[in-house]
């Protein structure tokens, strides 16, 4: 039983760990948004500029890279300028982006 | 005693002895090779024009400075050039500086923006002045300018086309033979008079193509020995103005038209310039209650209130651009009005299985040329009226009223209030998208504009600036409904246009007492910044707010698509591309300038405060500046 458990636990472990990498790392993720540009057509904060806002609710991580692989009304980011591992430190720093506050919260768009 | 016989310095003296001294090379041309040889005679010097005017009497320029005051021209915006300094003379002495008023411009670019920025505002042209060399070839981007946004202006050159009353060597760079050639390809018209009576003629002409839709710049040459020398005993007459009405639709195409609007089932009408005045405001908005549908409005000018039910533009993508599925790609009859890209805004709808109608109201078809191609792709229409939107609606309204019927307008007042709740919908999206990044620095392009709105939204304002790089957000978030509250952008999208136009709107409303704002691009002003020392030289209230990207943004979206097209990595497409290392303070040049100015502001926080300021400042006649660091757009 107690091995059956260590086994689970190990294997627990092991699928947090081999995750880590795909889940991002947010600071790092803010520095590539901003070294690659991406901020250019979307806001520093991804809240959507030329582009739409993709930020504080990225799509979902496989679908973020298949999307920047080969994607329609923007620029193709390749392997070689974008590693996956990349999309996934922005994907952690736009899901990072606080939630932008209710529209009934902010008198200057209720005049 | 017989009165001393002057030098001669008429024109037409000096043609008639031109003429002769040709006629008799070409029917004696062995007297001109027998001619005596020997000691060379010593070369004529110059022949000085003022001083013969100042003996004789009124000059020339004075002269046309009366034919400009006979057309009501108000303003007159120039860097100072000699080719034009008789003019420019009189025009403050003789003319007393009133009507026109000269403006000192730090550019001719900036004078011919200046030009455009007035007439979108006033519905009349303004005059600018330059050199017919060096001074028009700086102007000639913004009459481009004027051309493709179908601005009326009015352009004097001064030029020397006599070589023999050239003076040195910079007289003769100065010269050209055919001034106009280099805005030919994009002016409706120009002119070299030879006489006073000519110049008097063709200025009147020149005015009434300009103001005759479509509208567009001319240019005029006015010859220094023209400016300098006297008038004629016999004065020349200036002739009276006369006007052409507009070309408008005619009966029958109107009538099918209307036949064809009111049978509609989901009509849609697109427009882009066809607003000029508050009466052309008032017969769009008649138009589209007459008819209950869809308006989509493309930003050029102030076609239809932001906020009217029936304004559908925030459906279509913020610029008014169709996207699928949305207003004009589900029309089944389109109303163009004046709309710039005709076959891009309709491909849509027209390539679909049940091809939408087109009628296209337009002026474009009688003012057309081949070189610049701002004419864009030929597009087939079902009815097209080579005719002026404004001129047209008052027929149309009617021929639609006539039409309708009791039911049929019982469905229409139905598709009225379904495209009603189609555009709250739409405008509450916009306001949800607005917050997004809200309190971000650098600052949302859409916070600029929400706190520039609370600081406005109670005064008599224009704003004079394309909203097209601010992602249109007043479209979005402003209430707009007068014809001067918006006057579109750039026609031909140059770098360098903006801030000079927008000086030259404030030109126009401060007759009004309007509070003119401008969201002002970085990169436009430093083209020519020297706009803003024109702003505090004449107090023209103006209140600035940098929309500080630091970046010709388009042009790093540009580049940095190309080079992930090429797999190469964007780690370098700031090069060329970036107003950085070091950041331009932009409150520091407009000091440096004469304008009050604060900044950079990076906290949106900071911004009502500012804005404040600014808004008081401009209100007691004084420009300001205001650097906000933005998002890139």
């Amino acid at each position: 039983m107690k091995t059956g458990l260590l086994i689970v636990v190990l294997l627990f472990s092991v699928t947090v760990w081999a995750q880590q990498p795909a889940a991002g790392d947010a600071v790092k993720g803010k520095a590539t948004f901003l070294r690659v540009g991406c901020y250019e057509c979307h806001g520093t904060a991804g809240q959507g500029g030329t582009g739409p806002h993709i930020g504080p609710n990225p799509r979902a991580l496989e679908s973020l890279v298949t999307f920047l692989r080969k994607p329609t009304g923007m620029p193709a980011y390749s392997p070689r300028v974008l590693t996956d591992a990349d999309i996934a430190d922005i994907r952690a720093y736009l899901a990072s982006v606080p939630a932008p506050p209710p529209v009934a919260s902010i008198p200057l768009l209720n005049q | 005693m017989e009165k001393p016989k002057k030098q001669s310095v008429n024109r037409r003296n000096f043609l008639k002895g031109a003429a002769a001294g040709a006629a008799a090379f070409v029917a004696q041309p062995v007297a001109v090779s027998a001619a005596p040889l020997g000691k060379p005679e010593p070369e004529p010097a110059p022949v000085p024009l003022q001083a013969a005017a100042e003996a004789e009497g009124k000059p020339g320029s004075d002269f046309m400075v009366d034919v400009i005051k006979s057309l009501g021209i108000e303003v007159l915006f120039a860097m100072p050039g000699g080719s034009f300094g008789d003019l420019h003379e009189s025009v403050i002495n003789y003319g007393n500086n009133e009507k026109p008023e000269f403006y000192t411009c730090m550019h001719e670019e900036t004078s011919a923006a200046m030009a455009c920025g007035y007439a979108k505002i006033e519905h009349k042209p303004a005059l600018i002045c330059a050199h017919g060399t060096v001074g028009l070839q700086h102007a000639t981007m913004n009459i481009y300018e004027a051309w493709c946004d179908r601005v009326p202006l009015l352009a004097i050159m001064g030029n020397s086309a006599d070589a023999a009353r050239r003076g040195g060597d910079v007289g003769w760079v100065h010269s050209v033979q055919d001034t106009c050639a280099i805005v030919r390809d994009y002016t409706k018209w120009d002119d070299s008079p030879m006489s006073l009576q000519h110049f008097a003629e063709s200025l009147v002409r020149a005015y009434k193509i300009a103001m005759t839709p479509q509208y567009g710049p001319v240019a005029l040459v006015a010859e220094q020995e023209l400016q300098g020398s006297p008038v004629p005993r016999q004065a020349p007459r200036i002739p009276k103005l006369s006007m052409a009405s507009p070309p408008a639709g005619d009966a029958a195409a109107v009538a099918e038209a209307a036949k064809m609007l009111v049978a509609a089932e989901n009509p849609c009408i697109v427009a882009s310039r066809a607003v000029h005045t508050d009466q052309g405001m008032k017969l769009m908005v008649e138009l589209a209650e007459t008819l209950q549908c869809s308006v989509v409005d493309q930003h050029r000018r102030m076609n239809f209130p932001t906020h009217h039910p029936l304004n559908q533009t925030l459906r279509a993508n913020p610029a008014g651009k169709p996207v699928s599925g949305q207003p004009i790609n589900e029309a089944d009859v389109i109303l163009a009005l004046e709309s710039g890209d005709l076959f891009t805004t309709v491909r849509g709808a027209r390539n679909k299985p049940n091809p939408a109608k087109l009628i296209n109201i337009s002026a474009g078809d009688l003012v057309i040329k081949s070189n610049y191609q701002d004419f864009m792709r030929y597009t087939e229409t079902d009815i097209a009226m080579a005719a002026d939107p404004e001129a047209t609606l008052p027929t149309l309204i009617e021929a639609c009223k006539k039409l309708i019927t009791a039911d049929r307008r019982r469905a229409l007042d139905a598709r009225g209030m379904k495209l009603a709740d189609q555009q709250r919908q739409a405008r509450d999206r916009h306001k949800a998208d607005a917050a997004y990044g809200w309190d971000a620095s650098p600052i949302s392009t859409a916070r600029l504009a929400a706190e520039v709105w609370a600081q406005i939204k109670n005064e008599d304002w224009s704003y004079v600036t394309e909203a097209f790089w601010i992602r249109e957000w007043p479209h979005r978030l402003w209430k707009m409904d007068k014809h001067y509250q918006y006057i579109g952008g750039s026609g031909a999208e140059a770098v360098g246009f903006t801030a000079g136009g927008a000086l030259g709107a404030a030109v126009a409303n401060k007759k009004y007492g309007r509070l003119t704002v401008a969201i002002q691009p970085d990169g436009d002003l430093m083209v020519a910044p020297g706009v803003l020392w024109t702003a505090a030289h004449h107090r023209i209230p103006i209140l600035y707010i940098m929309h500080n990207n630091r970046a010709y943004h388009q042009e790093v979206m540009g580049i940095q698509g190309v080079a992930n097209r090429r797999q190469r990595g964007v780690d370098r497409i700031h090069i060329g591309t970036k107003i950085q290392d070091p950041n331009i303070d932009y409150a520091k040049l407009a000091q440096g300038l004469g304008v009050e100015a604060e900044g950079p502001i990076n906290d949106p926080k900071d911004l009502a405060a500012a804005i404040r300021r600014g808004a008081q400042a401009v209100k007691s006649g004084r420009p300001y500046l205001i650097d906000a660091v933005t998002q890139p757009r």
